[in-house]
């Protein structure tokens, strides 16, 4: 028994540290890392979590799909996939979000709950449950050399996407005056208000921010994922979730390094584990997610204990 | 109501689940005037403030800012009319820098001038607030974070100032700076309201200063009835 469980270790760890397979789940990081975020920016300005979220990616990657049965060129697509993507946003907030403002949690919850479900119905109706294909971009799925090493060009793109937005992000947080308009109203909403904070207008932004996120998501993951189904990227909100409590709600960034975390072990997981333990990947993941809150309920990467209400 | 008054409260009404927290409250504020509003602790004085600047919803009554409405605008349209609210318990952006404070201050403001010029002015009121500018506000000592937390109200040009006891929890060096820096801000000709619960400093001060208990206005006084407490006294066991 022993020496079952020990080779079963060995051949994990074996594959864990392969090339490709770090790549990857840097890469899976890399996306999960701007979907934290986009559900960070929500929260911290509106309190609210967005769990339709995911649903905004999926409508993403429909407008894909939609644009590459079309033959439209790669970038028509892209555009056609952020148009829709914050367009639905918006909608949202104007028409859930605006209306919600200083209501309960509870109220919140359902309410985006509710979107969710609507969004996923609307999409089972119009495209069916086989979905539609997204293949403008599959090229990038192949593999490509670095020094020694082969990856897939999908990896290194993740990375520096994630990277470059990420950084453009943080310029507009520290360096402009909306930016800095939003850190008051994630800090102290109605303070914000009483010396002229627009809330309509720095809630609109986080939504659209939060959605340009999402658009670049719903890109990302079509590269290796290219059937866009009613449920695209539910799995992937709900881990990333699970990665921003971890990681920290209050604050941007431990939110942020949660969803990368939990990219990451999700993409050894699934790159390391056995084919035939593959369906535990989710079991394994949610138990070290359940481990993780148990050693330290404030969050891993934050800083003393932020008393935050987990709903 | 004279012709320079800039801020009028007219039978204010407001009640919190059916109970009414400020009854028929009436006054103006004219410019480079202080009115004081002095009171025991759940008076309602705050609550005035809150329904004047938005934050709560007065079930009755009209406030007039020059004549025009503000009934029902949302605090940020309050501020960007011009009248800046100082919280209680300053309510500052601990994380932020003073200087990241005071732009935000600039949120309300209504003239577009340079940044630089705006933030001079108020370093010119409070010159420690230049000094730590870029220290953040949770740093700062109280005196110091209630003189950034009158100067973000300032930086936007107000017209009318509302502090919710500025006072509280200062030391009394501290009270004698922000009360000399309220009367040099009547003088630039700005009305404010000030709130406080230092019944006799506010009444010397004050041009005119109402007393509100159980959400209804008691008395006036005037800063001849400063030293006269028995009638202070008398005011709020009516």
């Amino acid at each position: 028994m022993n020496t079952l469980v020990a080779s079963g270790l060995t051949d994990f760890l074996h594959d864990a540290v392969e090339p490709q397979v770090q790549a990857d789940a840097i890469g899976l990081g890399a996306v999960f890392a701007l979907m934290a975020v986009g559900i960070g920016l929500v929260f911290g300005v509106l309190r609210l979590i967005n769990f339709a979220y995911g649903q905004l990616i999926m409508a993403g990657g429909f407008a894909l799909a939609y644009a590459s049965e079309r033959g439209w060129p790669v970038l028509a697509a892209i555009a056609l996939c952020v148009a829709v993507v914050v367009g639905l946003s918006l909608a949202m907030e104007r028409i859930v979000f605006r209306p919600l403002r200083g209501q309960s949690p509870a109220s919140m919850l359902v309410a985006t709950f509710a979107v969710a479900f609507l969004l996923q119905s609307i999409a089972l109706i119009w495209f069916g449950p086989l979905g539609k294909n997204a293949a403008s971009l599959v090229e990038l799925n192949q593999p490509m050399s670095i020094g020694s090493v082969e990856v897939r060009k999908i990896a290194v793109v993740s990375l520096v996407t994630a990277a470059v937005a990420l950084a453009l992000l943080l310029l507009l947080l520290n360096r402009t005056s909306i930016g800095l308009h939003m850190r008051a109203a994630a800090l102290d909403f109605p303070t914000a208000r009483l010396v002229g904070v627009r809330a309509n207008a720095v809630s609109a932004v986080a939504v659209v921010l939060a959605g340009l996120l999402a658009a670049i998501v719903a890109v990302l993951l079509t590269v290796q994922f290219p059937t866009v189904t009613p449920t695209f990227a539910l799995n992937e909100t709900i881990i990333v979730l699970a990665g921003v409590v971890v990681g920290g709600m209050n604050r941007l960034l431990p939110a942020t390094l949660g969803g990368f975390a939990i990219g990451y072990v999700s993409g050894i997981l699934g790159g390391a584990l056995p084919t035939n333990q593959s369906q535990y990947l989710s079991t394994f993941l949610f138990l070290l997610v359940i481990v993780v809150l148990l050693l330290r309920p404030e969050g891993l990467f934050t800083r003393g204990g932020h008393a935050v209400e987990r709903v | 109501m004279s012709a320079d008054t800039a801020l009028a409260v007219e039978g204010l009404l407001v009640s919190y689940g059916g109970v009414p927290a400020v009854r028929d409250v009436s006054f103006d504020v004219a410019a480079g005037e202080i009115v004081g509003l002095i009171g025991p602790n759940g008076a309602g004085k705050s609550t005035t403030l809150h329904a004047i600047v938005g934050l709560v919803r007065a079930q009755r009554g009209e406030v007039t800012l020059d004549g025009r409405s503000l009934r029902g605008r949302s605090p940020e349209a309050v501020a960007r009319a011009g009248v800046a609210l100082v919280p209680e318990g300053r309510r500052l952006f601990a994380e932020l820098t003073v200087e990241e404070n005071l732009q935000l201050g600039l949120a309300a403001r209504r003239e577009n001038g340079s940044v630089r010029d705006a933030l001079a002015e108020v370093f010119a009121l409070f010159p420690i607030l230049e000094d730590f500018r870029k220290r953040s506000a949770g740093a700062l000592s109280g005196g110091q974070q209630q003189q950034l937390a009158i100067a973000r109200a300032l930086v936007a040009k107000p017209t009318v100032l509302l502090l919710d006891e500025p006072s509280l929890g200062l030391a009394p060096t501290i009270v004698d700076l922000v009360f000399s820096t309220l009367a040099e801000i009547r003088e630039r000709g700005l009305a404010i309201l000030l709130v406080e619960q230092r019944a006799q400093r506010t009444v010397a001060l004050a041009d005119r200063t109402h007393v509100l208990a159980n959400g209804e206005l008691r008395l006036q006084l005037t800063p001849q009835d400063a030293g006269d407490t028995d009638k202070m006294i008398a005011a709020y066991l009516a």
